[in-house]
């Protein structure tokens, strides 16, 4: 890939998605872009790049930014924040709202890992709570995947221990699909991160992982601000391990990795000023 | 002190590509060709963890579980089923029998690492 088509597609994916990719990542865009090239019936990925520039339309650079942005993902991500959304923090919001149940938001949830793997902890602790799984994403490519609920062999055996497997999806060929008890909890919808996202109404937890790490600092802050809007006054954040350090004052860390709680401290001084 | 891993498969390549993946992670791999194998070795040194195939000549892995959970301190060894059968059927036996986690055959060292960490072995 010339550096011309680089920086041409890396353009594409700041303004398109808010993603930054620096200039090492030309091995990975290229991995990345050969599939695509592939379904497209292009002779590789620099004719694919080509047909993009001469004709850019809007389907052409959204399947261009979406083969870019696919990032890895794993069932039950950082364990041991799962746990202590179990053990812990569900359990509290619980005895607060109680009947009304929970809303959760699964925000970029790319093939739905993420979501599935809190349907499982919703169902395992929580059995009597009505709780909605929102789950949202740029892809449409990923939304579909992650609406099937369908994984193969090695996507189930990333963090999905072998009893959770067994009790919540079913073999179907030589993949597994999520139990139609998992999929009716989760809602999916196509949204952009940097789009209004007052739609979606208020939530009680947020997940937002390794997505703001991807963007560049105003992005995600600003991105931060729309799903803070979002979130109930006594809600829960969770970030990716790490990426807690460009987060506003109005949240403070809980005691494990990763979720933050609004600070009430810093939101009664904003609204007196 | 490095932990030990016994890596229980009839096949020698299998052995020899869980054996690099083990010592990836640290441990010290063991290799045993058949279940009756693996009991002679577990009844002289336990293991820390078993990869254990299902399908074996001598004494398969289900028979060679049976065995090692009745042994004095057989139910302290973290056993891992590494093994061709997905049926759910079947791999819920492989549970029920006393088997920890369990490992659906082809794998990679990502899916290893993952089930060590879901067991406490890491």
């Amino acid at each position: 890939m010339s550096p011309e088509d680089f920086s041409y597609v890396a353009d594409l994916v700041r303004t398109e998605a808010g993603v930054v990719l620096t200039s090492d990542k030309v091995f990975f865009l290229d991995t990345r872009l050969g599939p695509l090239a592939r379904r497209e019936k292009e002779a590789g990925v620099d004719a694919l790049i080509a047909r993009l520039r001469s004709q850019p339309t809007a389907s052409r650079i959204q399947a261009v930014v979406e083969a870019a942005l696919v990032p890895e993902t794993r069932f039950f991500r950082n364990r041991s924040a799962f746990q202590t959304l179990a053990d812990l923090s569900l359990p509290e919001l619980v005895k607060r709202r109680g009947d009304k149940g929970l809303r959760i938001l699964s925000a970029g949830c790319s093939s739905g890992q993420e979501a599935y793997s809190l349907a499982i902890l919703v169902q395992e602790s929580l059995p009597q709570t009505p709780t909605e799984i929102v789950a949202i994403d740029y892809s449409r490519r990923s939304l579909e995947k992650a609406r099937a609920g369908l994984y193969s062999h090695f996507e189930v055996q990333r963090g999905l221990p072998i009893r959770r497997l067994l009790d919540n999806f079913e073999k179907v060929d030589e993949n597994w699909r999520a139990s139609a008890a998992l999929r009716s909890k989760i809602v999916w919808s196509e949204a952009n991160l940097l789009s209004d996202l007052s739609g979606l109404g208020q939530f009680d937890v947020i997940l937002c992982r390794n997505v703001l790490n991807s963007f560049a600092p105003a992005v995600a802050t600003a991105c931060l601000e729309r799903l803070e809007g979002r979130l109930a006054a006594d809600g829960l954040l969770m970030l990716g391990v790490d990426e807690g350090l460009i987060l506003p004052a109005s949240f403070k860390p809980e005691a494990a990795s990763g979720l933050y709680r609004r600070n009430v401290a810093f939101v009664r001084e904003v609204k007196m000023a | 002190m490095t932990k030990t891993c016994l890596i229980v498969d009839d096949s020698r390549v299998m052995r020899k590509v869980a054996m690099r993946i083990v010592e990836q992670l640290d441990f010290e791999g063991v290799e045993a060709a058949d279940g009756m194998e693996a009991l002679t070795y577990c009844r002289a040194a336990m293991p820390d963890a078993v990869l254990l195939d299902w399908t074996m000549p001598m004494m398969d892995g289900m028979a060679f579980l049976q065995a090692l959970r009745q042994e004095p301190g057989g139910k302290a060894p973290i056993v891992i089923f590494c093994a061709a059968e997905t049926e759910p059927a079947k791999i819920r036996q492989a549970i029920d029998a006393g088997a920890d986690e369990y490992i659906m055959k082809p794998f990679d060292g990502d899916i290893i690492a993952a089930k060590f960490e879901e067991t406490g072995l890491i």
